[in-house]
C-alpha cells in the first residue's frame, strides 16, 4: 500500500509494523512514550502495545545502552532511542567497546540486533550540544552499521531493515527531515548498503548524506535552468558503503563534489573523496571537491549559524567554479526556506 | 527472613558453614577450586615462554567467589563478568581445552583467538561476556534480565564485578534501572581493596559499599570471599530473599589478591601492600582453607590427592593441545565483524 506521509509519520509506521510482525521488538528511551513522543515519530506505539514495549527510562544513556545490549543478546529485538545524537556521546563505550565487539570477541557465537535511533542536525540555534551529526565517528568502528535516511520512503523502509538485521545499526534522522512528506511503499523495505541515484545527470555528481541531498536537489534546479545536470546520489547507508554505486556515478560524470553533513576534517567526506580518488583517478576531470561545515562548534547566533551550515548555495558556487562558469546572478533566492519555516522550540 | 535480616549481619560471622554443601557436593566444589588454581598456576609457569601473548588478570585468592557464587546459582544463569575471569570460565564451563587454547591465540580456543584472556566467553554454557572495561558487563546483565521479564521467565543474571567498579557512574545506572525494575539481577562484588595498585580509601567517598547500596530497593548481603562454603551460603541466602521479594540481588565478597594486576608475578616488594603472615595467608587462600576443612571432616587425604592428579593431567593435555593447535587463519581476521 502508498501513502503519502511524512518522515516523522514514517519512522512511527515502520516501528508499528515491526512491533506487530516480531513480538520481540521493543523501544524505548527517554521520551518515547511521553505526549510529545520524540516529535511524533513513536507516536502511537504505547496505546497499541503497551508500556511494556515501549517505555521511557532514567537518564542513564551508558547503562540503558548496556541494557539494549544484554536484551539483544537474550533474544529480544531492542530499538534504543536518543532525541539528540549529542547524547549517544554519554553511550560511547557501551557502543564502541561492547556492542561493536561482543560478536567478533566472542569467535562469532553472538549476535546484537539492536537499533539505536538518534536526531541530528539543524533546528534553529541548537547550538553546540545538540547539533551533530557522528555518522563518520560511528562508521569509524567496525561492527556498526551506520544508517542516514532522507526521504519518508527511506526512513520507513531503512528503519524496518534496520530493525531486522542481526548486527547493531545506528539510525540518524535529520531534525528538519521530519517535516517533509513522500510517498511511503509499505512494501518497499531495501536492504542496507545501497545507495540510490535522486536525480539523475551528467555534469557533476553531488555525492549527499542526509539533509544534503535536500540541499543538492535545490541546487540542481538552480543549475539546470544553465544547463548544467548535477547527478545527486544519496549515500544513505555509511557502513556498510555502496562502493560500487558511487563510483559508476562518477565514471559517468567524471566530476565530483562530496557534501557530506558533518565538519569536513577528518570526516566521512574524506572518506568519500579518497574513495573517488582512487577508483576514478584516470577518469576525473578535476580534483575532487569536498563541502563540510565550517570546523568550528555549531554556533547559536542565526547569521553564525548559517555561516557554519552548507546550503545549496555552496553547491551551486562549487559546481560553478568547478566548470569554469560565471557566478548566476542569485541575489533575489532564497536557500533557507525550509530554517525560515521550521520555529522550533527544538 | 526478612529482606532487612541482612543488615544485623555483618560479613562473614554467619553460622552458616557446617550445612553448606553436602558432602557429595564438597570434592565437586573443591575440584572447581583447585582447577581454577592450577590452571593458573600453569600459566604462571608458562607465561615466561612467551606463547601466551595476552594480558592475564590471574585470581589466585578470588577463586572461591566464581566457584562458590555458580554452585549457588540456578543451571540455566546468564553470567558476565571482568578482566578477571579465568576461575569464573573455569567455574561455569570445566572446559581447560578452550580455556588454554585462547589464551595461546589459537582457532581452537573459546573465542577463536579472538578474545583472549581478557574477554573470555562461553555463552553456550551461560558466560555470556565479560570485559575488560571495568564495571561494562554491569547493564549489559541488567539488559538480560530485562529481556527474562519481558520474556516472562524466571532465569536469573548473576554479573561479577571488582570494588572499582562502584565508582564508575554505570554502576549506580545499573543498580537504579534494576532497583527500579525488579529484575532478577544478582550483582556480584568482588572486593580486593584495590584498583589496580590504588587502595579503596584513596578513592572512595563512602564509608562502606554495601552500606552506600543498601538505601536502593535491592536485597543486600555480605560474605567472606576467602571462604568458599561462605560464599555458597551467601549465595542461597540473597537467592531466597530473591524469591521471597522480587529485586535484584547484591553480594560482597572481599577477598586477597595475592598477585600483582596484571601479569604473573607477586608484587610485595613494590610498596604499596604487604606480604600476609603465613598465618593471614593461609585464613586468605581459598584453596588451603577448604582443604583443610575437608581435611577436618575426615575426607581422606588420598581422595584430596585424586582430585589434584586428575586436575594436573586435565591440564597438562589442555596445555599440549593449545600449544600444537593451529592458529587461526587469514580468514578468519575479517570473519565474525557481522552476522
Amino acid at each position: 500500500m502508498k501513502s503519502l506521509i511524512t518522515f516523522r509519520e514514517a519512522l512511527a509506521l515502520a516501528l508499528a509494523k515491526e512491533m506487530e510482525a516480531d513480538p520481540t521488538v521493543f523501544v524505548f528511551g527517554l521520551d518515547v512514550a511521553d505526549h510529545k513522543r520524540i516529535f511524533g515519530s513513536t507516536q502511537g506505539l504505547v496505546e497499541k502495545f503497551g508500556g511494556e514495549r515501549c517505555f521511557g527510562t532514567p537518564l542513564s544513556e551508558d547503562a540503558m545502552t548496556g541494557v539494549a545490549l544484554g536484551a539483544a543478546l537474550s533474544g529480544l529485538r531492542p530499538v534504543h532511542v536518543h532525541i539528540r545524537a549529542d547524547f549517544l556521546l554519554l553511550a560511547m563505550n557501551q557502543i564502541v567497546n561492547m556492542i561493536s565487539n561482543v560478536r567478533y570477541m566472542s569467535g562469532g557465537k553472538l549476535r546484537v540486533p539492536l537499533v539505536v535511533r538518534a536526531i541530528i542536525g539543524r533546528g534553529w540555534g541548537q547550538s553546540a550540544q545538540h547539533s551533530k551529526s557522528l555518522h563518520s565517528v560511528f562508521a569509524h568502528f567496525p561492527g556498526l552499521k551506520v544508517v542516514l535516511p532522507t526521504r519518508p520512503q527511506d526512513a520507513y523502509g531503512l528503519l524496518r531493515s534496520a530493525i531486522r538485521d542481526d548486527n547493531p545499526v545506528i539510525f540518524l534522522e535529520h531534525r528538519w527531515l521530519y517535516d517533509i512528506t513522500g510517498e511511503v511503499d509499505d512494501e518497499d523495505v531495501p536492504p542496507l548498503g545501497a545507495a540510490e541515484v535522486r536525480r539523475p545527470g551528467d555534469a557533476v555528481t553531488v555525492l549527499c548524506t542526509s539533509w544534503m541531498n535536500v540541499e543538492a536537489l535545490m541546487a540542481a534546479e538552480v543549475l539546470a535552468r544553465r544547463g548544467v545536470e548535477l547527478e545527486i546520489v544519496d549515500v544513505r547507508t555509511v557502513s556498510p558503503l555502496d562502493e560500487d554505486r558511487i563510483v559508476a556515478s562518477v565514471r559517468k560524470t567524471r566530476n565530483c563534489v562530496v557534501a557530506d553533513y558533518d565538519w569536513g576534517f577528518c570526516g566521512f567526506g574524506a572518506e568519500l573523496a579518497a574513495l573517488v580518488g582512487h577508483s576514478c583517478f584516470g577518469v576525473l576531470a578535476r580534483p575532487v571537491e569536498r563541502l563540510g561545515f565550517a570546523h568550528v562548534p555549531c554556533p547559536t547566533s542565526r547569521p553564525l549559524e548559517n555561516l557554519f551550515y552548507l546550503s545549496a548555495l555552496d553547491i551551486i558556487r562549487t559546481v560553478e567554479r568547478m566548470l569554469g562558469l560565471d557566478p548566476a546572478d542569485l541575489s533575489g533566492a532564497t536557500f533557507y526556506s525550509y530554517e525560515q519555516r521550521f520555529k522550533g522550540p527544538f | 527472613m526478612s529482606p532487612r535480616a541482612s543488615k544485623r549481619t555483618s560479613p562473614g560471622k554467619r553460622a552458616v558453614r557446617s550445612d553448606a554443601i553436602r558432602s557429595a557436593d564438597a570434592l565437586a566444589v573443591y575440584r572447581k577450586l583447585v582447577l581454577a588454581r592450577r590452571a593458573e598456576e600453569t600459566i604462571r609457569e608458562e607465561y615466561f615462554k612467551d606463547e601466551m601473548k595476552t594480558p592475564v588478570h590471574l585470581g589466585i585468592g578470588a577463586e572461591a567467589i566464581s566457584v562458590g557464587v555458580c554452585h549457588g546459582l540456578p543451571g540455566a544463569t546468564k553470567v558476565f563478568g571482568t578482566y578477571r575471569n579465568h576461575a569464573l570460565y573455569l567455574a561455569l564451563t570445566g572446559d581447560t581445552d578452550g580455556f588454554f587454547a585462547e589464551l595461546y591465540g589459537k582457532i581452537t580456543g573459546a573465542g577463536k583467538g579472538k578474545a583472549g584472556s581478557m574477554h573470555l566467553s562461553a555463552p553456550e554454557r551461560g558466560l555470556v561476556a565479560t570485559s575488560a572495561v571495568v564495571g561494562t558487563t554491569i547493564p549489559v546483565g541488567v539488559g538480560a534480565a530485562l529481556a527474562h521479564a519481558y520474556q516472562r521467565s524466571d532465569e536469573l543474571v548473576a554479573v561479577f564485578f571488582g570494588d572499582g567498579a562502584v565508582e564508575e557512574g554505570v554502576f549506580w545506572e545499573s543498580l537504579n534501572f534494576a532497583s527500579l525494575r525488579r529484575l532478577r539481577d544478582l550483582l556480584v562484588c568482588e572486593d580486593n581493596g584495590l584498583a589496580i595498585h590504588a587502595p579503596a580509601a584513596e578513592r572512595q567517598g563512602f564509608r562502606s559499599i554495601v552500606d552506600t547500596v543498601r538505601p536502593f530497593q535491592c536485597h543486600v548481603v555480605s560474605g567472606d570471599g576467602s571462604d568458599v562454603e561462605d560464599v555458597i551460603a551467601t549465595t542461597r541466602r540473597v537467592l531466597a530473599l530473591m524469591a521471597e521479594d522480587p529485586r535484584p540481588g547484591f553480594l560482597h565478597f572481599g577477598y586477597f589478591r595475592f598477585l600483582e594486576h596484571v601479569g604473573p608475578r607477586e608484587d610485595f616488594d613494590a610498596g604499596y601492600r604487604r606480604r600476609p603472615t603465613p598465618d593471614e595467608a593461609r585464613r586468605l587462600d581459598p584453596v588451603v582453607r577448604f582443604e583443610e576443612r575437608l581435611r577436618q571432616r575426615g575426607i581422606a587425604e588420598a581422595a584430596l590427592a585424586a582430585v589434584g592428579a586428575g586436575v594436573d593431567e586435565q591440564i597438562s593435555r589442555s596445555v599440549r593441545a593449545a600449544r600444537e593447535a593451529q592458529f587461526p587463519s587469514a580468514a578468519e581476521l575479517y570473519r565474525d565483524v557481522f552476522a
